[in-house]
């Protein structure tokens, strides 16, 4: 057993891979935006009461979610702009956007149901006792109740989106992942190189996790009554 | 017809790769599960040195790239065992499982801890041990809790299969790369088929889940 | 021997004659800035049943979940049948009992919830089994045979193979008594086993507990808001307040004769 270790080179190499972050970062919160908007397309589609829609929408949304993301990301970047027709050429930033954007739409689509659906029954049913309108409905009552449980799982999947990005680097996007192969291979320093990155990520999605986890817990105690009351009485004697 | 024939050629290619995929996705899913029980219990462990540790390997693992854990492992894992083991499979099962049973981890823990006060009170009235009272009253219930989740992570693990072919191993995705790279126009066939081969892979381990979602709904009322 | 139980408690509760089974000696107990018992003193005695009653968070509960350990000591000593609860001896030292001591000595002591506390994923007759096979290392044909007539004898003779998600609340009482009783107890400690149940269920349960208690043997602590259950079936009453033992004797002098200006507000409500 030999490990090849240089720290003269593993502290040469960061600055060059940092150089990176921007564009990881920048990559995590586009696509995050991305996935944001278009999992109200999948909300909005859900809703369709008509059977086969509604059938197709599923399945179709079971498909983008439970296949792989990277292939994904090829088939977009490769496969779309020789589809006769409707192909269109992307750059590999805007393939990333798309290609994961959509994956993570489908779960983000999931957490803005699991919102609605957790707003209480009775409140429908007392905007329609006042006279709502379907458009005050949603934007008065339930929209402002839906929301803010949601905001920590959102905050929950910018993490795991940002974790998802360096999957770009395989269709030309050069983040951190790709600097580190780029000095890894011309350097021999493969190990040192992989090691930043994954100090790099460990920096920034540990904090975030732990900040996510405490606005998730302060998020319950405000909108858990029960999990409030509970709280403030301590131990039940 | 030109769809069909450009399946007829890609389809024999890319089946060349399916041993490697379901190798590494049976291999990643049991020593995931391993992973995930091993830390999980030790994550309620009353030992402090043994929950810490613990933690330190859920929170590297799950603050850090699946894609980064592997690129690491492939090249750390020659350096560490220099015996002649295909690295390539090693370091991709073992990138997986690792990853996915941190994140598991948490689901056996949470479920562990999610089962009621009172069965672990009514065991000690009746004057069971420590060991007695997870093997025979709290884990079979914490078990039923884990399994939607269990379903799910599966479907991950088998998502993740697809990246074995980044460190070269000949997994589906790498003989579609390669002809793509051969032929560009192909391109469209071999993704989209390779889209459906993990779809239809994926299939039943959907329904697995939605099984197990009942089962966990049966399970917990008293 | 039960009779002179009785009478030893009513004439002199610390009788010199009789060993008590159970001895709280000046055990006090705070959860975080609450200390809900202040000094408890009180003598179990072999036999004897006795009814804890109080408003809510006067500490009752906390005395019976303090002798099954599932609520240590802030500070004091309990001594259950000769030996030291919370407590053994090491090198001559007193020290914090270790797991070990702790199965050692709770041996003797049985359980009934306010929320039953049955096992979902088990039959009734595998609720009732597991422990004297785990813990007893019972012959399972004889703990299945016990089982099968303690649970005929709480009436569910016929819901052997049933879950308990199958059973109405006073099902399950009784269940939950039967699988403690199974386990031969010389103490059996009662948490407001009826609190939970809806009113028509009360009946059946306080029915088992009155024949657990006519056969006599067993020491019976019952945390109840069943007065005139307690007034029956109890050979002592205690009331506590505030932390504290603020009135005991026997049911008729506790429960109809006091002047306790606090036990009276507290009856009142209870009697109306």
């Amino acid at each position: 057993m030999t490990i090849n270790w240089k720290w003269d080179m593993f502290f040469e190499a960061f600055p060059f891979i940092l150089q990176g972050l921007g564009v990881t970062v920048g990559l995590t919160f586009a696509c995050f935006l991305f996935a944001l908007i278009f999992g109200f397309v999948w909300v909005f589609l859900r809703r369709i009461k008509f059977k086969p829609v509604n059938w197709l929408v599923t399945w179709i949304m079971e498909f983008i979610r439970s296949t792989p993301p990277l292939i994904q990301l090829f088939f977009i970047y490769y496969a779309w702009p020789m589809v006769p027709g409707i192909g269109v050429s992307l750059t590999s930033f805007e393939s990333a956007i798309i290609g994961l954007g959509i994956h993570f739409s489908t779960y983000i689509g999931e957490v803005y149901r699991s919102g609605i659906e957790g707003v209480d029954k009775g409140q429908w049913e007392a905007s329609t006792a006042l006279n709502f309108s379907t458009r005050q409905k949603w934007t008065k009552i339930i929209l402002p109740q839906a929301i803010p449980p949601t905001i920590p799982m959102l905050g929950n999947y910018l993490i795991i989106m940002f974790k998802e990005v360096p999957l770009a680097s395989t269709i030309g996007v050069v983040g951190i992942l790709s600097l580190a192969e780029t000095y890894g291979t011309d350097n021999f320093r493969m190990l040192e190189s992989y090691t930043i990155v994954a100090l790099i990520f460990l920096a920034l999605s540990y904090p975030s996790a732990i900040l996510i986890n405490k606005l998730e817990k302060k998020m319950n105690r405000r909108f858990d009554k029960k999990a409030a009351l509970q709280d403030s009485k301590g131990a039940v004697v | 017809m030109i769809i069909i024939n450009a399946m007829i050629e890609v389809f024999p290619v890319l089946m060349k790769g399916i041993n490697i995929t379901i190798t590494v996705f049976i291999f990643s899913s049991i020593f995931s599960y391993i992973f995930a029980f091993i830390a999980g219990l030790c994550r309620v462990s009353n030992n402090r040195l043994v929950r810490g540790g613990t933690s330190i390997y859920v929170e590297i693992f799950r603050g850090t790239s699946l894609i980064v854990q592997l690129f690491w492992l492939y090249y750390a894992i020659p350096m560490l065992f220099d015996v002649g083991i295909d690295n390539r499979l090693a370091a991709g099962v073992l990138a997986i499982s690792l990853n996915y049973g941190a994140y598991m981890s948490e689901i056996v823990r949470g479920s562990i801890l999610a089962v009621d006060k009172g069965q672990t009170e009514a065991s000690i009235a009746l004057n069971l041990s420590r060991s007695q009272r997870m093997r025979i009253v709290i884990f079979p219930q914490a078990f039923r809790m884990m399994l939607p989740e269990f379903g799910n992570y599966l479907i991950q693990i088998l998502k993740a299969t697809s990246l074995v072919s980044l460190i070269g191993m000949t997994d589906i995705l790498y003989h579609g790369n390669i002809l793509r790279s051969t032929n560009l126009s192909a391109a469209p066939t071999v993704y989209l088929l390779l889209l459906v081969f993990y779809f239809i892979m994926a299939l039943p381990l959907i329904f697995l889940t939605r099984k197990g979602e009942q089962i966990s709904k049966r399970g917990v009322a008293s | 021997m039960v009779e002179s139980v009785k009478e030893s408690n009513s004439s002199n509760i610390s009788n010199k004659n009789i060993k008590p089974i159970v001895e709280y000696k000046k055990v006090h107990k705070s959860f975080g800035d609450v200390e809900v018992l202040k000094g408890l003193d009180l003598n179990i005695f072999p036999g004897e049943k006795v009814a804890l009653i109080g408003p809510s968070g006067s500490g009752k509960t906390t005395i019976i979940r303090m002798l099954m350990t599932l609520e240590q000591p802030t500070s004091g000593e309990i001594i259950v049948d000769g030996k030291n609860l919370w407590h053994m001896e090491k090198n001559g030292k007193l020290v914090p009992a270790s797991e070990k001591h702790l199965r050692e000595v709770r041996g003797d002591i049985g359980m009934v919830f306010q929320h039953f506390n049955l096992f979902p994923h088990m039959t009734i007759l595998q609720n009732c089994m597991t422990a004297p096979v785990q813990v007893q290392k019972e012959d399972k044909e004889s703990a299945k045979k016990r089982s099968i007539e303690m649970l005929e004898k709480v009436g569910l003779g016929d819901k052997l193979d049933n879950y308990p998600n199958q059973l109405s609340g006073g099902q399950k009482q009784r269940v939950a008594m039967a699988r403690a009783l199974v386990m031969r107890p010389k103490i059996m400690l009662f948490d407001e086993v009826t609190s939970a149940l809806d009113p028509e269920l009360v009946g059946e349960v306080l029915e088992v507990i009155r024949d657990i208690a006519k056969e006599g043997e067993m020491a019976m602590v019952l945390v109840t808001h069943e007065m005139d259950f307690a007034l029956e079936v109890a050979d002592r009453v205690i009331f506590l307040d505030d932390g504290v033992i603020a009135e005991e004797g026997k049911p008729s002098e506790v429960l109809e004769e006091s002047n306790n200006e606090r036990l009276q507000q507290f009856l009142y409500r209870f009697r109306s």
